[in-house]
């Protein structure tokens, strides 16, 4: 029997030896994944009970700061400001985890980055908490102009600065406040959750950079942009002073706004949003119209922002043209499939008023380490190349007219001694009157700040001008802040 | 050759030294346990360090006075085992109390811990020579059946967590799974010893296998029947794998005869078939195992993903006692008892109980092959493997090596019935090393 109970005793002691394995695999080789889960509910819990960097504006308002208190958790996270930066900063809770900008940058806040770790031989000896301070691009003194301008309507503000893709302002109605939802009280926590995602008007989403609309006359920039490019229209091209046309393959009239006749060259075209030469335009470029948007980003995966969850903007797609006509022609003026965020359409304006570059928008200015030295600071990339600098040199005076022509749609988005140059927008969308949008950047010389503008059911639909009387304003108050404002001296 | 009184020294007091190891692993346990929460001692520290103590050398006195020339290591590691258990379970307690649940369970789990001792030394005082049981083998086969039906009667029976594997009488309840698990090994041991020859030889030829008499073959038949009996209507896959391992294990090691091996697993592959295919909560568990990660928040993936966090956040070092959040795992206490260990005592912490354990099976099997008698040999040998293959069952589930299947871990995990059963295993394991010096002494 002895060899027998031998082999038995081998075979357990192996059974013994594999558990060992087992154990050595998962505490050693995989503990370093496992521990950095998302869904590992001690990454969250431990970041609970950590001290926090401060999330400051580029003007150094605070935003985000970790308060020590007395409970388990040890830091409470508080949010000066409130509603006012909730759509970049975003919260952290306990019950619904992080959003926004705490959520993008929580390794650095919480000191994760090795170069927040050790900074000196002696950081080594006092094991003091390194924590980082998240500098933003935002600016308060334009984010302030952003609310006072937008009020109480439903819409958002997104401002860039078109040397370096930096979001200086970004602004959304409704929105919330993210102190209750840091509350340790998670109870009280859950439920303003709960009220918050059952809430029919969405104010937890970011409309900035989560909403997709229809563009409206707005994408008329984009249709001309890839008409120019393409060679087939030059300023001068002339079109037909018509009131409407019909699309082939469609018995659906699309018409100019409040039944105008317009046309002529292409300058006055755009000067007076005529919707009749462009869906011409648009029906001339075919799918060449579909593969010149995806210069501007469009049907492509969503811009790179530094914030989390960004939604894509699409429209007509390539190859579709044959069998669709009608939408190339409803496409090339801001509607039919088209679907933008507002984001996207101020990404459109930085790209006219930068020679046709498209930087990545980022809110992150740089990361400073306890003792304020930077450690790491954001330097811009290109993320598209729209057009050549030709078409956006024009595309630039087009704008410019628009503002500043009598005829033009956008009058009211005009400053005194700063030249701006702007698109209206009038978007149809089912269910209520047309969103207003107004894409503008300045000043138009020297180009500093691109800004895109939705005011959602602000407009007539019997006008054209609404977009410009109800969003361009509203553009023209945050530029003003900035241009002129105390921030800018 | 050394004389049995110098044995039996060096024996005791190595008994006597470690133990003292580990009633200070368990008191600085404790001790680091309350110091998690600040920098006070635990209010009833001197109570419980004098009741370890008292515990401790009550128990190694009765083995000086009952058993003194058995092996000096077994009764230190099963004492570290139970010491660890306790203040994982105290700490389980004090973390579900803080979210609001409280629990005393360590406390209840002490109560059985002092069970356990008097039971080891009853065990120790009446069973002075394990050839006696060799009389009772059926009495304690049908005490076994009896114990493992028993959780199947209508009133006496209750199903805990899907399990069919508790029996009440008035406020008593306990899993008669634990003592069947003792008396069986010992039924079969006895059983196997009078027919191993029997069994081993064959009388009848099939094709090239030659097999013993069918009325010889009849109480393994039986045995096989209960286990899967035990599957079926009490759903426990945990103790049903165990059985029948253990079935096997010792088969062979009488008979010798791998061709006995080969049958159980082509039993058990058949078994395990047909209980894959005919009850979802084994579909659930080997689903869970192969890949749970889909499951996460389901009842496939969860406590193994959970468990798999707490290993992980253990890391090498542990996170120390008192600062993971294990708790939050479900059966913390009983079933994931390791993974609560791995997370704050780290994989040197784990490792170090999966050496406590190899220790006590290495003593077991050797004392198994040191034994002269067969009975003796094959109910060490059975005991012996009875607690490596649950070890193993348990540790292996919750490593995700293996199928979860809910069992204890020995002298580890919360639970009297499983405590005290181990707590007899050592007793008998400690009476057969003690005879095996003894006969050396004699020849």
């Amino acid at each position: 029997m002895n060899h027998a109970i031998r082999k038995v005793a081998i075979v357990v002691v192996l059974l013994f030896v594999a558990i060992s394995a087992q154990l050595t695999y998962i505490q050693l080789v995989r503990a370093s994944s496992l521990n950095k889960d998302p869904h590992n509910v001690r990454v969250a819990t431990r970041d609970l009970t950590r001290d926090r960097g401060d999330i400051v504006s580029e003007d150094g308002a605070v935003l985000a700061r970790s308060v020590p208190v007395k409970d388990s958790y040890k830091y409470q996270r508080e949010y000066p400001l409130g509603a006012l930066f909730s759509a970049v900063v975003g919260y952290q809770s306990i019950n619904n985890g992080n959003a926004g900008v705490e959520s993008s940058y929580n390794d650095e806040l919480l000191g994760k980055d090795v170069r927040l770790q050790t900074r000196s031989f002696s950081d080594l000896l006092n094991s003091h908490n390194p924590t980082g301070t998240v500098v933003l691009t935002l600016n308060r003194v334009a984010q302030q102009a952003a609310a006072n301008a937008l009020r109480n309507r439903r819409g958002s503000v997104v401002v860039l600065d078109v040397k370096t893709g930096g979001v200086v302002a970004m602004f959304s109605n409704p929105n919330y406040d993210s102190n209750p939802l840091a509350s340790h009280n998670t109870e009280a926590a859950g439920k303003f959750a709960t009220a918050l995602n059952n809430d029919k008007l969405k104010p937890n989403l970011v409309r900035a950079y989560q909403e997709r609309y229809p563009a409206g006359s707005t994408f008329k920039v984009l249709t001309a942009a890839v008409a120019l490019d393409d060679g087939i229209v030059n300023p001068q091209t002339t079109f037909p002073r018509v009131t409407q046309i019909t699309p082939p393959q469609s018995n659906k009239t699309l018409s100019n706004f409040g039944g105008e006749n317009c046309g002529g060259t292409l300058t006055e075209s755009f000067t007076v949003s005529c919707n009749t030469t462009f869906a011409k335009i648009g029906l001339t470029l075919g799918d060449r119209l579909a593969q010149g948007i995806t210069k501007f980003g469009i049907n492509e995966p969503a811009p790179p922002i530094d914030l989390p969850n960004p939604a894509s903007s699409v429209g007509p797609t390539d190859g579709t043209f044959k069998n669709n006509m009608p939408f190339f022609a409803l496409g090339a003026i801001g509607q039919g499939n088209v679907a933008v965020t507002p984001l996207q359409m101020a990404l459109v304006a930085e790209a006219v008023a930068d020679d046709g570059q498209i930087l990545v928008p980022h809110v992150l200015d740089e990361i400073r380490a306890s003792d304020g030295t930077v450690v790491r600071r954001y330097e811009p990339k290109v993320w598209q190349t729209a057009m050549t600098p030709g078409t956006a040199s024009i595309l630039n005076q087009f704008m410019r007219n628009v503002v500043a022509d009598p005829n033009g749609t956008g009058t009211a988005a005009r400053i005194p001694g700063i030249t701006v140059a702007g698109k209206t927008g009038t978007a149809e969308a089912p269910g209520g009157p047309p969103h207003t949008w107004f894409i503008a950047f300045a000043p138009a010389e020297a180009p500093r700040y691109a800004i895109a503008v939705i005011v959602e059911r602000g407009g007539d639909l019997n006008s054209e001008s609404t977009g410009g009387k109800v969003a361009a304003p509203v553009a023209a108050q945050v530029l003003t802040s900035l241009l002129k404002g105390p921030a800018s001296g | 050759m050394i004389a049995f009184s110098t044995l039996r020294r060096r024996r005791r007091n190595a008994e006597l030294s470690l133990g003292l190891l580990a009633v200070i692993v368990t008191i600085g346990g404790y001790i680091l346990l309350a110091l998690a929460d600040g920098p006070t001692l635990p209010p009833d520290l001197w109570p419980l360090l004098a009741s370890i103590v008292a515990l401790y050398v009550f128990a190694h006195l009765a083995v000086r006075r009952l058993a003194p020339g058995a092996d000096g290591i077994l009764l230190p590691l099963a004492a570290a085992l139970n010491g660890i258990g306790f203040v994982t379970i105290a700490r389980v307690d004090r973390g579900l109390t803080s979210i609001g649940t409280p629990s005393h369970l360590a406390r209840i789990q002490s109560g059985w811990s002092a069970v356990g001792v008097i039971a080891f030394v009853l065990t120790l005082l009446f069973v002075r020579n394990v050839r006696v049981l060799e009389r009772y083998t059926y009495t304690f086969a049908l005490l076994a059946l009896g114990l493992f039906l028993i959780p199947l009667v209508p009133h006496v029976g209750l199903t805990v967590n899907g399990a069919r594997i508790w029996a009440h009488f008035g406020p008593l309840h306990f899993q008669p799974g634990e003592p069947a698990k003792v008396l069986w090994v010992a039924f079969f041991a006895g059983y196997l010893t009078q027919k191993r020859e029997l069994l081993s030889a064959g009388t009848r030829s099939v094709g090239r296998l030659r097999l013993p008499a069918a009325r010889h073959l009849g109480p393994l038949g039986a045995t096989w029947g209960v286990s899967i009996l035990v599957l079926v209507f009490e759903k426990d896959l945990g103790s049903s794998l165990l059985f029948f391992a253990v079935f096997a294990a010792m088969l062979y090691m009488a008979t010798e005869r791998s061709a006995y091996l080969i049958g159980s697993l082509a039993l058990f592959s058949v078994g395990a078939t047909a209980a894959y295919n005919m009850f979802g909560h084994v579909r659930d568990r080997v689903q869970g195992w192969l890949n749970p990660w889909p499951y996460r928040l389901g009842p496939k993936g969860f406590q193994i993903i959970q468990s798999w966090y707490a290993f992980a956040a253990g890391g090498v070092y542990g996170k120390g006692i008192g600062l993971g959040i294990s708790y939050k795992i479900p059966y913390a206490s009983t079933d994931f008892v390791f993974a609560a260990i791995g997370e704050e005592l780290g994989l040197i912490g784990t490792i170090a109980v999966v050496i406590c354990f190899l220790l006590i099976v290495g003593s077991g099997y050797r004392i198994a092959i040191e034994s002269t008698r067969p009975f003796s040999k094959l109910f060490a040998a059975g005991l012996t493997t009875i607690l490596g293959l649950q070890t193993f069952i348990i540790i292996g589930g919750v490593t995700r090596m293996i199928p979860l299947t809910g069992i204890t871990l020995p002298f580890v995990s919360y639970g009297g019935s499983s405590l005290v059963a181990n707590f007899v295993i050592l007793a008998l394991l400690m009476r057969m090393s003690d005879e095996n010096s003894r006969d050396e002494a004699r020849t």
